[in-house]
């Protein structure tokens, strides 16, 4: 991957003036190929990475397996598509194996969930089956633990 | 109970008491345990041991890799080790004969300094250089005989300089590039001219090249890349800076047989082997490590490129090192000596660096800067130096 993606990836707040210097290139052009970027739909958006753990407002949230019927035109895009409308689904994967679409779906309690898979999801035309699995704990999410490891010990000053 | 100094017994050897303390210890002690203060000054990767290494360790210790091993280190380690030295410098070194495992790079240049020095020998070593060189050439009864590098030179060594220096005595020359403190790497060229030099006055080359991972451009060129100095030299890596493995103290030399055995000798009765535990993490790093690596050595290059920049951008004349993790950074420009402007950016700012002459006589002047440290705390100390210097200049 391009390093300023990754870097970006990383932390997206990062200045283009940091940015900048890192790859040894100018602000414009750091500008321009973020701009690049997003205007071909590979940078998708900004977002903060939480802890919501460590919020109040406790939402919940579960992976849903659904079995779904591809369509003879089109496969499973039309049905993924009508399901990716729904606020709720935060992620949607097609998978290989058992199950067809993994979903990651939000809500406020195990009850709205639960309504939403029994009233929206499994009633959709093509739908076969659905399975719901609670989520308990986020240890780690999008490659950032939610518990850092040890602060940094090192000697303040060594040859 | 206390004793009066003066009238006790004094043990300690002229030698030793000879020896000055290490300029980076008394900076140290200023330091240590102030808050909020951010450290430029550390000489050891910020990165966690990778964690497939530290996985493999635990699991050693569980199945009970805890005795002791051959001296010269685990058959295991010493072939892979053999087959890292073929695959990175084409140098074919046999594994049961020509490679000893130490206790990090430090003590198996000890053994090297202690297994070929003769009281009055003289070591010809460059400066700026690592703290520990001189020391441990004296305690091995040698002479040190610093050679100066240079900011014009990209604090390159050069023959020319090295030539000013030789005597009849002049038994050994030292080289450790990428170079801890000032970042500077050799080229081709260069490796070549100190070979010719090395054979042309029948010197033993002792190449301590523990961050050679850690090379960003140009290429890595040992002194192991080098088949005519095969039967002159000592080779020195070791594992810390490479995997972020400093606490592990897992180093090797590798050398003609009766250069290794006689470094043997004094490993066996001094330390007897290398952890095995460490040995083993070891194994691990070679056999795996490899993606750890590139993943801390493009943090390192883009660090490295940022610090290089900012120090430059706020006046501070830098050069752009191709290796380790440090930049050397000229301050005469503030018109302060390397400790003032250390000990005032420390106690007016908060940021620790270390000030060049620690690393020798020439290093006054110049500041050492290590980048291997985040970079949330790199960027708040490279704006607290900006108003810091842009403060004494107006």
């Amino acid at each position: 991957m391009d390093a300023l993606l990754e870097l970006l990836k990383k932390n997206a707040r990062e200045s283009d003036a940091t940015l900048a210097k890192l790859l040894g290139i100018s602000e414009q052009e750091v500008r321009a190929r973020i701009a690049a970027y997003e205007e071909e739909g590979v940078i998708r958006g900004y977002q903060a990475l939480l802890n919501t753990d460590r919020l109040d407002t406790c939402g919940v949230k579960a992976v849903i397996e659904l079995r779904v019927r591809p369509e003879r035109e089109g496969g499973f895009d039309r049905v993924a598509a009508r399901i990716g409308k729904f606020p709720q689904v935060e992620s949607m994967y097609l998978m290989s194996g058992a199950y067809d679409l993994l979903l990651i779906v939000k809500g406020a309690s195990l009850q709205e969930v639960a309504n939403f898979v029994s009233a929206r999801l499994a009633p959709l035309d093509g739908v076969l089956s659905t399975s719901t699995h609670f989520m308990l704990k986020t240890y780690k999410d999008q490659g950032v633990l939610m518990e850092s490891e040890s602060h940094d010990d090192r000697l303040q000053v060594c040859p | 109970m206390t004793t009066d100094s003066k009238s006790a017994p004094d043990f300690v050897a002229p030698h030793v008491r000879g020896l000055p303390k290490s300029g980076i210890r008394d900076f140290f002690d200023i330091v240590v345990g102030r808050k909020d203060v951010i450290s430029l000054g550390i000489g050891e990767p910020d990165f966690q041991t990778p964690w497939h290494i530290r996985e493999r360790t635990i699991e050693a210790v569980e199945r009970g890799a805890t005795r002791y091993t051959s001296n010269l280190g685990t058959p295991e380690l010493r072939q892979a080790l053999a087959a890292y030295m073929r695959d990175s410098f084409h140098a074919e070194y046999d594994w049961q004969h020509e490679i000893l495992v130490t206790v990090g790079v430090s003590e198996a240049f000890d053994l090297a300094m202690r297994a070929v020095l003769s009281p009055g020998d003289e070591v010809l070593y460059h400066e700026p250089c690592f703290v520990a060189y001189a020391p441990l050439i004296r305690m091995a009864h040698g002479v040190p005989v610093p050679v100066e590098t240079f900011r014009k030179d990209d604090f390159r060594l050069t023959v020319e300089e090295l030539e000013k220096k030789i005597t009849p005595r002049t038994r050994v020359l030292l080289l450790n590039f990428p170079n801890n403190p000032t970042g500077a790497t050799l080229d081709r060229s260069d490796t070549e001219a100190l070979a010719d030099f090395a054979i042309r006055h029948n010197l033993l080359v002792v190449s301590d090249e523990v961050y050679s991972e850690l090379t960003y451009e140009g290429g890595r060129h040992s002194m192991a890349a080098i088949p005519r100095l095969r039967d002159r030299l000592i080779f020195l890596n070791g594992f810390s800076k490479a995997w972020s493995m400093t606490g592990f103290r897992l180093g090797y030399a590798c050398a003609p047989a009766p250069l290794i055995d006689a470094m043997m000798k004094i490993h066996q009765y001094g330390m007897m082997c290398a952890s095995s535990i460490s040995q083993t993490a070891g194994l691990e790093a070679l056999r795996h490590g490899d993606a750890a690596i590139a993943e801390m050595r493009d943090a390192y290059h883009l660090r490295r490129n940022f610090i290089v920049a900012s120090l430059n951008e706020m006046g501070l004349d830098c050069f752009m090192p191709r290796g380790a993790f440090y930049v050397f950074p000229s301050i005469q420009s503030t018109g302060l000596s390397s400790k003032e402007f250390a000990l005032r950016l420390l106690n007016e700012c908060n940021v620790a660096c270390v000030p060049g002459e620690a690393f020798g006589a020439c290093g006054e002047g110049f500041l050492r800067c290590s980048y291997a440290t985040g970079m949330t705390q790199l960027k708040e100390a490279m704006e607290r130096m900006e108003k810091f210097v842009s403060a004494l200049v107006h």
